[in-house]
């Protein structure tokens, strides 16, 4: 596994600086962060991972939805200190160009989306879905992918995408 | 966001120390759990704290037996994991419902059973550095009061603050009389449910009895049989992620058709959960009934009163509380996923 060292934040302004470790998408990042950086400012501004979107920045479009140590959470809601140690999926972690994750074809399939840019949220949120088993039908797909927001309004399609591999996913076990 | 120092300690004893500075009303230390409240408000300016202490690091997350035969509910474990605790799934349903009706999956994911007893009021004027609010910078007036108030409270409310509550799990543990373990400077204490939060009177900016320094470390739920009589009823502006209107929390026991060991807790009418031990006596030992039910609703409802765009919330209220009872005695909980309200 490739080590990054990512170059010292600058510390002119005064503020601490504090070292911290964290896996993102499988690469070993040890970073230097001042302490109001978020976990989506990290990701976006300093490790170029512009997947995660910056939607409202208050927790409540999903937009910026990552997964941390197997659980999803609003990126923008977590200082990136306070995660020393963790590991991090982005949709830079899910499937490849090549390689699509059944879910990114599902959306594709289903038209999913408009302008796509709530759609990383959305697919990082349905994975973690799927990985938690709580949802059995489209009622509650529609609870459990209630934080992720669509300003196109393309819910019913994003629901047919995520009850697809929900079905498939099911059909295996 | 705002410059501020931050700190990790890895032990209880360290981190209320190092918040044990600052003077009242405004101490400008803040305790960092899932921050899903805190780095919001710190983002709109309200919270401007020159001190972070994470708390993350602290051995917190347990959920595991209470002394007393109920259960111990780590500050530290986030929402979510409490929801699917087996547990609190099998012995608390009504926990586990409540938790679940609040917030996005995402936020649970993060959001601390602590951090969910000392989240702020959603008041629109708290959260606008532009408009009055005395619990944001005391003795600047009340934005709600003669303005738009559709989320705000109808009972216990003062001429300084009409905010609410916002959780739906505290609505749950006032219910089941659970007990706030803290530690702080002056060592280790319990704090019953009914008396965590406080009403707004001329200190609004006082959510809770808190005293500066301490840390909620646990919640304690009491033994109970609830399993079967509950149900945890949400009504919002939209079906799911949204803060409640109303919120009724029931839990009882129906021995040879009789009513006993009632509990109704409402949420979002009031600057705490709201309980009324006296419309609980009411139905205790009564065969139920729709009229019983609407008796308590309005005994609970004693001196309501609407701001203006909230008004409609006092008949909401003694609706939904008739509805909540009749959906515990008959053994049919809301759904968290089918909204539909039967």
């Amino acid at each position: 596994m490739n080590t990054i060292i990512s170059p010292p934040a600058s510390a002119s302004n005064g503020a601490q600086v504090i070292p911290i470790s964290l896996d993102i998408n499988g690469q070993q990042h040890n970073l230097q962060v001042e302490p109001f950086v978020t976990l989506l400012d990290l990701l976006r501004e300093r490790l170029q991972l512009t997947g995660a979107k910056k939607g409202c920045d208050h927790g409540q479009c999903g937009a910026c939805t990552v997964i941390v140590d197997g659980k999803r959470i609003n990126s923008c809601l977590k200082l990136a200190v306070s995660l020393d140690g963790a590991s991090v999926t982005t949709i830079e972690g899910i499937g490849t160009e090549t390689k699509l994750h059944p879910l990114q074809q599902a959306f594709m399939d289903h038209d999913a989306f408009q302008c796509g840019y709530c759609t990383p949220g959305q697919i990082c949120s349905a994975k973690a879905l799927l990985d938690e088993g709580h949802c059995k039908s489209r009622a509650d797909v529609r609870e459990w992918m209630s934080g992720n927001l669509c300003r196109c309004g393309a819910y019913n399609n994003i629901t047919d995408a995520v009850m697809e591999v929900l079905e498939k996913e099911g059909a295996k076990t | 966001m705002i410059r501020f120092d931050y700190v990790r300690p890895s032990d209880v004893a360290s981190a209320t120390q190092a918040a044990h500075v600052g003077a009242a009303p405004l101490p400008e230390v803040r305790f960092l759990a899932g921050g899903t409240n805190l780095i919001d408000l710190m983002k709109e300016n309200v919270e401007r704290p020159t001190t972070v202490v994470d708390i993350n690091r602290l051995p917190l997350g347990k959920i595991e037996a209470a002394p007393d035969g109920g259960l111990r509910l780590g500050a530290l474990a986030s929402n979510a994991d409490t929801a699917f605790h087996p547990d609190v799934k099998a012995r608390y349903p009504l926990l586990a419902s409540a938790i679940l009706a609040g917030a996005s999956p995402q936020l649970r994911n993060a959001a601390t059973n602590g951090g969910n007893l000392n989240q702020r009021t959603r008041c629109y004027y708290f959260y606008d550095t532009a408009t009055p609010c005395n619990k944001r910078e005391p003795g600047s007036g009340c934005g709600a009061l003669g303005g738009v108030n559709r989320i705000h409270a109808i009972l216990g409310a003062s001429p300084d603050c009409i905010a609410t509550h916002p959780s739906d799990m505290c609505v749950a543990l006032a219910a089941l009389d659970a007990v706030v373990n803290v530690s702080g400077p002056d060592g280790e204490r319990q704090i019953p449910f009914a008396d965590y939060h406080r009403l707004p009177g001329d200190e609004p900016w006082r959510d809770n009895t808190l005293k500066q320094g301490e840390l909620v470390t646990s919640i304690d739920v009491p033994q109970g049989d609830f399993g079967a009589h509950y149900t945890y009823l949400k009504l919002r502006d939209r079906l799911s992620y949204a803060f409640a209107l109303v919120s009724v929390a029931v839990a009882l026991k129906l021995d040879d058709g009789k009513l006993s060991d009632v509990r109704i807790a409402l949420g979002g009418v009031a600057h705490k959960p709201w309980r009324v031990p006296a419309a609980e006596a009411l139905l205790n030992g009564q065969t139920p009934s729709k009229e019983l039910f609407h008796q308590a609703a309005a005994r609970i409802l004693d001196g309501a009163v609407g701001q203006g765009t909230n008004d409609f919330k006092i008949e909401l209220a003694r609706r939904a509380i008739a509805r909540a009872l009749a959906q515990a005695v008959a053994g049919t909980p809301q759904s968290q996923s089918d909204k539909r309200i039967k």
